[in-house]
């Protein structure tokens, strides 16, 4: 017998994904008004979307902002699978503890603070060492790795614990180096996380306003922190036309993916399946 | 005996290729990118914090640090003494974001349990979709999402125009300037990560348990409050975590969606920043939300030891 949800509690999942998906879905379908005024519905047209592709300012600053987010998502995905490993996989590390401390802390940090904290230790650095020189491309990459990586360690460490060590212990005794026991056991087993954990760095990237206000220079603005600066004064519908491109992008890529890792997933719980079915 | 021999000399081997001093490279790698861009900065925040403000680039000259003629430490309170004397402007928005983070949270937590127990409770596609409509938001630019929140809101939005239609109302609501506005934009972004811990904790829940407690009679009400919930203490407890602290510093939701009624400190930070450029208030603005930010955290820990003492 399986215990079903009282009709209550359905009622509230449903209106929890009703928050998550009604003002989006108007938004989208709302993208393609030939109105001005965003919420008067007056005829079908695209031409929001030929506006888009006409304005240069949008266009430098979503080219911007997807090298920020591919650069910034390589990098937390090398140091994220750096301290995956280390937390699960090194046994006797003496400082485990502040690893594992420095590495959760920076998934709750109020972004405001992140952001003016790595402001002023880029400023404190330039005085110092003379590096960075201005802030820009770079300094918004660094600051979106340190967040990034400690999402993609989650990741790669919820999958090094599902999976045995047996295996990486059998390699090393059979005479392989921590190298090839990487590259030839630990790497294949990890790879879905790795994927997910780059694209999941890349969004948070490609996302983030609050930590790309503070480090950013002059001339290197963020998509979001144009789009930022055009929405505060009010809703405009070229906007509505690039958040539906980039929304349904993200959600076409997450569904491809999911469908693909579908299988992977499931054979990842079959253990916990098979438990409950023996005892049913 | 030769068997022995082999495997010794492997080891021997292993430990000569230096196997561990690798892996302790390995693991000072992240550990010093943390403490550069991460612990070091929080320190810097204090020393702006304790610092002078002045004209000039930067803006500020630090409490410590190195200067033409060497070491100095020279720190002084000036502006937690600002934040003292002017201390109604800053505890109103400490206020207004413990009231509107915590009541988000509140809300995340009752839409965000039934959809976790309704995953760990589905089976095969099901369960797979449940997830996938959960964590395709959470892929999906927050930003944006909250933009979505300002088009159904807004005097012209969708439910103003409804309400109008139906003639509920005669003028249009300042949905803008009220809470909901606020608590809608923080849970359209932080639901998923309510949902992730609970149903990660919930979906361990052996349901060979639920069947013992209705065998022995149990309501449904009764078997919730004897199994499920205390079983996904520690979830309720991660997701409470990850969506009270980051809402207490929230910027980009009040902004967007409130109005003066709903200044959070992640706002009045941002203004002393941006618009007063006074950067060492908004330095002890962000030592003051750390530490409002440590209570909770403390507590919870206490909690834990008593928890484990009885």
């Amino acid at each position: 017998m399986r215990s079903s949800l009282p009709f209550a509690a359905k009622i509230l999942a449903i209106i929890g994904f009703a928050v998550l998906y009604v003002p989006v879905t108007l938004m989208i379908i709302y993208s393609f008004n030939a109105g001005k005024l965003t919420s008067v519905w007056s005829g079908f047209s695209a031409k929001w979307y030929v506006a888009l592709f006409q304005n240069d300012q949008l266009l430098t600053a979503l080219g911007l902002s997807v090298i920020i987010a591919a650069g910034a998502a390589t990098l937390s995905l090398v140091l994220g699978t750096l301290m995956a490993l280390s937390l699960e996989r090194i046994g006797g590390f003496r400082l485990r503890w502040l690893l594992a401390f420095l590495g959760l802390a920076p998934l709750v940090m109020p972004e405001v603070v992140t952001g003016l904290s790595l402001l002023l230790l880029f400023i404190g650095m330039e005085t110092l060492f003379g590096w960075p020189s201005g802030r820009g491309i770079d300094t918004i990459m660094i600051a979106h790795a340190t967040f990034g990586m400690c999402f993609v360690s989650v990741i790669i460490q919820a999958r090094l614990a599902d999976f045995d060590n047996s295996l990486e212990e059998a390699a090393a005794d059979l005479g392989a180096g921590p190298l090839t026991v990487f590259y030839t056991v630990t790497l294949p087993v990890i790879l879905p996380a790795l994927i997910a954990g780059w694209l999941l760095a890349f969004t948070l990237s490609f996302d983030d306003l609050v930590i790309a206000s503070f480090v950013s220079g002059p001339g290197s603005s963020t998509l979001p922190i144009v789009v930022f600066s055009s929405v505060r004064l009010g809703v405009t519908p070229e906007v509505n036309a690039i958040a539906t491109l980039i929304i349904c992008i993200a959600s076409l890529a997450v569904l491809v993916a999911s469908l693909f890792m579908s299988r992977l997933f499931l054979y990842g719980h079959r253990s916990t399946e098979t438990d409950t079915d023996t005892g049913q | 005996m030769m068997g022995w021999a082999r495997r010794h000399l492997i080891t021997l081997y292993q430990q000569a290729t230096s196997s561990k001093i690798g892996l302790f490279l390995v693991a000072m790698i992240p550990l010093a990118w943390l403490t550069l861009f991460f612990a070091v900065p929080l320190l810097e925040i204090l020393g702006v914090s304790l610092g002078s403000s002045r004209r000039g680039v930067p803006p500020f000259i630090p409490a410590w640090g190195l200067s033409g003629e060497g070491l100095f430490f020279a720190p002084n309170s000036d502006s937690y003494a600002l934040l003292l004397r002017h201390s109604s402007d800053y505890l109103v928005p400490l206020y207004n974001s413990t009231r509107l983070a915590f009541g988000s949270m509140l809300i995340c937590l009752v839409l965000a349990f039934p959809i976790a127990l309704w995953a760990a409770r589905a089976r095969g596609a099901v369960r797979l979709s449940l997830l996938v409509m959960v964590l395709l938001p959470f892929w999906t630019s927050s930003l944006l999402r909250v933009y979505a929140v300002m088009g159904l809101l807004n005097p012209t939005g969708y439910v103003n125009q409804f309400l109008l239609f139906l003639g509920l109302i005669d003028t249009p609501l300042d949905l803008m300037r009220m809470d909901i506005s606020v608590y809608f934009g923080i849970v359209i972004c932080y639901l998923p990560l309510m949902v992730l811990p609970l149903y990660a904790v919930l979906v361990r829940i052996d349901e060979s348990l639920y069947e013992a407690a209705t065998d022995l009679g149990a309501t449904r009400t009764t078997t919730f409050m004897t199994i499920t919930l205390p079983m996904a203490r520690a979830g309720i407890v991660a997701g409470c975590l990850l969506v009270f602290i980051p809402a207490m510093g929230e910027f980009m939701i009040p902004e967007l969606l409130g109005g003066p009624e709903q200044l959070m400190m992640g706002k009045v930070l941002w203004a002393e920043f941006f618009r007063s450029r006074d950067w060492p208030v908004a330095a002890a603005l962000a030592v003051l939300l750390l530490l409002v930010l440590s209570i909770p955290i403390l507590w919870l820990r206490h909690a834990e030891r008593r928890m484990k003492e009885t």
